[in-house]
């Protein structure tokens, strides 16, 4: 329990020590000042610029900005689709696998990787090829990621300048975040990957004979590359199936340690870099308390739960831990409850466990992290950009409690603002709740589930979460690859993605236009603790009203059975 | 008190009979929130109908029920805004009354002509005589008259109305008491003042303001999601196997959905509007007493708002040589037939300080020199004696005229008394220089406090006056205004509101005279005196009727009460909503999965008493906080983060305790009424 607690505050400390400095470089790129990267960024950029008749010093307003965003990614989804359906007839296919199908499970990973979701209702190494892997899913990967940076360098700059409509240029911030943001973290983590073990070839597959004296065919694959731009990218898209629980993707306690510090290190490090562009590094302070509050509280729930286990187990006189089913040996309890809750609340996805065979209880956090929006850290740009519609909100509510027009940065707050952020956060949340109800109740919803009684639900209602919330961890249990499943999660994921999205870019133009007026000891400060609170307060206000009934139905209800003594 | 308690009567007479005509669903439809109740109302009404045909009577007890307070919790809302409508139509019938037919003395080429005061248009010159209704606004052109304005201003006291200057303008509807005035008419009918002051208080034309619309969108949103929440729960339960009737679903609906707050929204304007009007303020505009809320900084001007409208003599400072009384005695009689209020102090204070008592001019025999503009000086002659006072330069030109010299300590005693914020008065006989007399500007009782608590709102107070920067500097420093803008003109004051406004400020100012007008116009709060131009009341987007400056501080606090109404309100609404959670979610489950009874906290008898309960507290909360509507939410000039912390533990924390006691109190009164 000590070690366990002391790896979590080490995990913490390591994780805002590397923020940290990290964040001042990242302001940089989106200020657009000097790196020490630029003596090599620049030149490549030039090219890509030059090659795709990009003039990087053309401005966009929020509408052009959103419309070269749209077409960037219908593009790449409709590229990814393409290659899926054809890898049977390219090489870098040692398993020859033929193209993916059905076509709707085609289309739904194409959705999936493009909106940084990475849902899979496929296992990587039976469906795709490294063809597919490195030229579809890693690219999605790179990019979706830099979408998600780059909308967030867009609101950030709505925040800060003043009576202008331009939010800045998609492809500059598309590209820079890619050269200069992505790449090279994800090649420093590849390394430290592959020291660790972590495979990197295009062998083929290898059959090996096992002591039991069976045949056991074992992926191969260039699984490093893939597997740090899956963490560092919130993607979260495993090359296996079996994610960062197959020893090949995550070999060693270490290794498992250093993927949950990196699936925060670039969200956290916005957050900070926000305060810093802002000219008040509080600002990014008080948003970042209010994101690791909750992500404390979901902590520890999720780890206490695991941690008390299953008393029906006990009873049957298991040995202490009880809860070990689904978890690796070498990460145990807290290593598994600490990347289920950091995958959760950063919208990644990548698992080290499985969350279907937690405690009803251990598996209620992880879900309600997804549920409340991806905004507890959340994903690369995303967590940021969903956090501030709730702060948006936050300050509405504020600055009508101390009798002023609301405030944020200075910019008011007023009714486009306050439409697009409810906007941002309903879209969602509907999305959430119609998807898993209509999946409920029809026969192509329910017959797939594999657990009776409120497990099953939970199940389904995981799935449309993870989905909408651009998580892309699978609770399991639901055999997901089917015509309904496959399309009613690939809307969710369009609609977690883009109703967001085009939200935040709206309000990011609106913002731009205001003027900003000096604070004074009228307005509210949005820096100190009151504030933090409140925020995280609205939040977890916002999530229980809105999902309370369906997880009472679910989780809830399944973790007092069980301590009644009946399981599902 | 009697007529106040009938007035109370009729107007909620009145109010309860509006809540029924507010079921019109044209008019429902305006409210979203309450729009979903009236819906969800008429739903269970008829599925209460249809149990009553199908099933029998003893089944339908417990929907009937449902259906009864939902309607009650749609005419609670309707009643709430009725009330806050009420007083405000009340008023509106009283101005009517003195809008009524009255007769115009119309003046043509060939005279005045007797027509009916609805035939006037713009620029039409109208006679008014003592005893008659003044037919519309209007602008003197001639004469000067004791107008009667208790119709608009409510205030008894007649006024002073005349010809040129900033006291021209007459409103139509009240009555000329003396002597006779010519006026050009300058609204036509049903544009006049008093017109859109019967629209106004009436509400007719009332328009959701920036800040009810954004609160409106969120609200929607909350309701959007709550009636999604509640929707996808009848498939949740299905397959969960448990069975809920559209009517608990509804129950449910309605009392998530921010109905307190959501029913109460727009009494909450009405009433802000009217606690304006009752202090003798009109806003042209919602918007403006929103933006009056917002405001960083307040131009006022001195005189008359920071200070006093007149300067008084405080002090003689004789030149060397000269005693005191002979310099009181000097000045005294310099100014005994000067009828300024600056020359009624001097005499004053000779009397006051030197007992020198007032004498005779005439029995003096002596000889009176008014002021000119050429030789900005006035006094008298008497024996020999040629008494004058006036500006230091106008008194140093005439000693030096007259061939005496201008001695250095009356230069320093001028200068002096310029730093101290006053204006020096020199006093001379013939070539002899007397000494200075110190007018000061005495700064108003009380308003430093003012101007301390606006500090405290966070508002940033200067202080325009025409007097030089010295002066100005002393002033302004005198009576705590945090800057101040010196030897100002219109031009100046446009500019520094521009400036102000450009660093994203939001700025009020109040005016009074044609000059005042663009910037009032630019000002984004501006309140015009009603005894001002017509041009001022025109540009500015309030008028106030008492014409009292100072009143702008209270425009900003009910501007600010009005925001935090809502908010809280609102919070409480959204806290009342877990405790609501508690009693419905065991009450619905909890038949088919009995564990969950866990959650029935306040341990309500059975589940249809436990969601009974909920919507008649949901019903019950909308009139008891009608009140505070009304009224509003107290508020104090402290910094933003007290005065958050404490809406917070009283609506946010408040608003999670209160409802729990309430279910549990009236659960406990609908089982020992056998109810359920």
């Amino acid at each position: 329990m000590l070690t366990d607690m002391m790896m979590f505050i080490l995990y913490l400390a390591v994780l805002l020590l590397l923020a940290w400095p990290f964040s001042k470089y990242l302001a940089k790129v989106f200020t657009m000042e000097k790196t020490v990267l630029d003596p090599v960024c620049q030149p490549l950029e030039r090219l890509v610029y030059r090659l795709s008749a990009v003039n990087p010093d053309q401005e966009m307003n929020w509408r052009q900005y959103a419309s070269a965003l749209i077409w960037f990614n219908v593009l790449g989804a409709f590229a990814v689709f393409l290659i899926e359906l054809v890898q049977g007839a390219l090489f870098w296919n040692p398993a020859g696998l033929s193209g993916v199908a059905p076509w709707h499970l085609a289309l739904n990973t194409a959705v999936s990787f493009m909106t940084n979701t990475n849902w899979q209702a496929y296992s990587g190494e039976s469906t795709m090829s490294y063809f597919t892997q490195m030229t579809a899913l890693t690219v999605q990967n790179f990019v979706s990621a830099a979408v998600g940076l780059s909308v967030a360098a867009a609101l950030i700059r709505g925040f800060t300048r003043k009576t202008t409509s331009a939010i800045g240029n998609f492809w500059v911030d598309l590209v820079r975040s890619i050269f200069r943001v992505l790449l090279p973290l994800a090649i420093i983590f590849t390394l430290i990957l592959v020291q660790q073990g972590v495979i990197q070839n295009l062998d083929s597959y290898l059959t090996v004979h096992t002591l039991e004296g069976v045949e056991q065919t074992i992926g191969m694959g260039p699984v490093a590359s893939q597997e740090a731009i899956k963490i560092l990218g919130t993607n979260g898209g495993g090359f296996f199936n079996a994610n960062s629980a197959h020893p090949f993707e995550n070999p060693t306690p270490l290794s498992n340690f250093l993927q949950v510090i990196s699936i925060f290190l670039i969200p956290t490090g916005l957050v900070i870099a926000f305060g810093n562009i802002a000219g008040d590094f509080r600002q990014g302070y008080a948003v970042l308390a209010a994101m690791l509050l909750l992500f404390c509280i979901m902590l520890t729930g999720t780890y206490l739960s695991e941690a008390y286990g299953n008393p029906i187990l006990a009873n049957l006189g298991i040995d202490q831990p009880t809860s070990m089913e689904g978890k690796e040996v070498r990460f145990g309890i807290a290593g598994s409850a600490l990347f289920a809750t950091v995958t959760t609340a950063a919208s990644c996805g990548a698992v080290n466990a499985m969350h279907d065979s937690f405690t009803p209880l251990g598996g209620f956090f992880p879900l309600v992290q997804m549920k409340l929006g991806e905004v507890i850290v959340g994903g690369v740009g995303a967590g940021f950009y969903g956090m501030m519609l709730f702060v948006v909100l936050t300050v509405f509510i504020v600055g009508l409690m101390v009798g002023r027009t609301p405030e944020y940065l200075g910019k008011k707050i007023e009714a486009r603002e306050t439409k697009m952020a409810t906007l941002g956060i309903l879209l969602p949340a509907v999305m959430m709740l119609t998807g898993s109800a209509l999946a409920a109740v029809i026969e192509a919803g329910t017959s797939v589930v594999l657990n009776p009684g409120p497990h099953g639900l939970s199940e389904i209602v995981y799935a449309f979460a993870s989905a909408a919330g651009n998580n892309g961890s699978a609770f399991a249990g639901l055999s997901a690859n089917s015509l309904f499943y496959n399309l009613m999660l690939a809307l969710s994921m369009l609609v977690g993605r883009f109703g967001v999205i085009l939200p935040v870019l709206a309000i990011a133009g609106s913002m731009a236009e205001k003027k900003t007026s000096p604070p004074g000891p009228g307005t509210f400060p949005t820096t100190g603790w009151l504030f933090v609170i409140l925020l995280a307060g609205i939040i977890l206000i916002v999530g229980a009203l809105t999902f309370l009934p369906v997880l009472t139905l679910g989780p809830i209800v399944e973790q007092l059975l069980m301590l009644q003594g009946s399981m599902f | 008190m009697n007529t106040r308690s009938s007035f109370n009567k009729v107007i909620l007479g009145a109010a309860i009979r509006d809540s029924f005509c507010k079921l019109d669903p044209r008019i429902q439809w305006r409210n979203p929130v309450m729009f979903i109740v009236y819906i969800g109302a008429m739903i269970t009404t008829w599925f209460t109908l249809r149990d009553l045909i199908v099933e029998s009577a003893q089944a339908t007890v417990f929907t009937t029920q449902i259906t009864l307070w939902l309607w009650f919790t749609v005419l609670f809302a309707n009643f709430a805004e009725a009330v806050a409508e009420g007083r405000g139509k009340a008023q509106a019938n009283a101005l009517r009354s003195s809008r009524s037919q009255t007769k115009a003395k119309k003046v043509t080429n060939s005279g005045t002509i007797l027509v009916d005061a609805v035939e006037l248009r713009k620029g039409d010159l109208v006679f008014i005589e003592a005893g008659d209704f003044i037919p519309g606004d209007g602008e003197i052109i001639e004469g000067m008259a004791s107008v009667d304005e208790s119709a608009v201003t409510g205030e008894s006291a007649p006024v002073i109305r005349e010809a040129g200057g900033d006291k021209s303008s007459v409103t139509g509807g009240t009555r000329v008491l003396s002597d006779w005035i010519k006026i050009r008419i300058t609204a036509n009918p049903g544009e006049t003042f008093l017109d859109k002051m019967i629209s106004l208080v009436e509400g007719a034309k009332r328009q959701k303001t920036p800040n009810e619309i954004a609160l409106t969108i969120l609200l929607v949103g909350l309701t959007i999601v709550f009636l999604f929440a509640v929707a996808t729960l009848a498939p949740y339960a299905a397959y969960s196997g448990v069975e809920i009737s559209a009517a608990v679903l509804i129950a449910l609906l309605i009392c998530l959905i921010p109905t307190t707050i959501g029913g109460l929204l727009s009494a909450i304007g009405i009433a802000g509007m009217d606690r304006l009007l009752k202090r003798n303020v009109l806003a042209m505009s919602g918007r403006a007493v929103e933006a009056a809320g917002d405001v960083d900084a307040l131009l006022l001007d001195k005189t008359g708002t920071i200070t006093l409208g007149n300067r008084m003599a405080t002090e003689f400072m004789p030149a060397p040589g000269i005693s005191p009384e002979q310099m009181a005695d000097a000045a005294q009689l310099a100014s005994l037939a000067d009828e300024t209020p600056e020359g009624r102090s001097i005499v004053i204070l000779a009397k006051e300080k030197y007992k020198l008592r007032e004498r005779n001019l005439t029995s003096l025999e002596a000889e009176f020199v008014p002021f000119t503009a050429q030789t900005r000086m006035s006094g008298v002659n008497i024996k020999g004696q040629e008494i004058r006072k006036g500006a230091m330069d106008a008194i140093k030109k005439y000693t030096q005229s007259k061939g005496g010299s201008f001695p250095d300590a009356v230069d320093q005693a001028c200068e002096k008394i310029a730093k101290a914020g006053g204006t020096p008065l020199v006093v001379a006989d013939g070539a002899r220089v007397l000494g200075a007399i110190h007018l000061k500007d005495i700064v108003k009782g009380g308003i430093k406090e003012r101007f301390r608590d606006l500090r405290q709102m966070g508002i940033k107070t200067v202080m325009i006056t025409g007097d030089n920067p010295l002066t100005a500097a002393a002033i302004a420093a005198e009576a705590g205004v945090d800057d101040f803008l010196a030897e100002a003109t219109p031009e100046d004051k446009l500019r520094l509101i521009r400036d102000y406004q450009e660093k994203g400020m939001l700025v009020a100012m109040t005016g009074d005279g044609t000059n005042d007008a663009p910037a009032l116009a630019q000002a984004d709060v501006g309140v015009a005196m009603n005894s001002g131009t017509q041009a001022a009341k025109e540009a500015g987007n309030m008028v106030d009727l008492d014409s009292n400056p100072t009143k702008l501080i209270e425009v900003v606090e009910i501007g600010k009460q009005l925001l935090i109404t809502r908010g809280s309100l609102t919070t409480f609404s959204v806290a009342n909503d877990v405790a609501k959670y508690f009693a419905i979610i065991p009450a619905m489950f909890a038949p088919a999965f009995p564990v969950l009874n866990v959650f029935n906290l306040m341990g309500l008898a059975t589940p249809e008493s436990a969601i009974l309960s909920a919507v008649i507290f949901n019903a019950l909360i909308i009139i008891a906080l009608v009140p505070l509507a009304l009224r509003g939410v107290q508020y104090r000039p402290v910094g933003a983060e007290v005065l958050l912390r404490r809406n917070l533990l009283i609506y946010g924390l408040g608003g999670i305790v209160a409802p729990f006691i309430g279910i549990k109190l009236i659960d406990i009164i609908i089982v020992a009424l056998r109810l359920v």
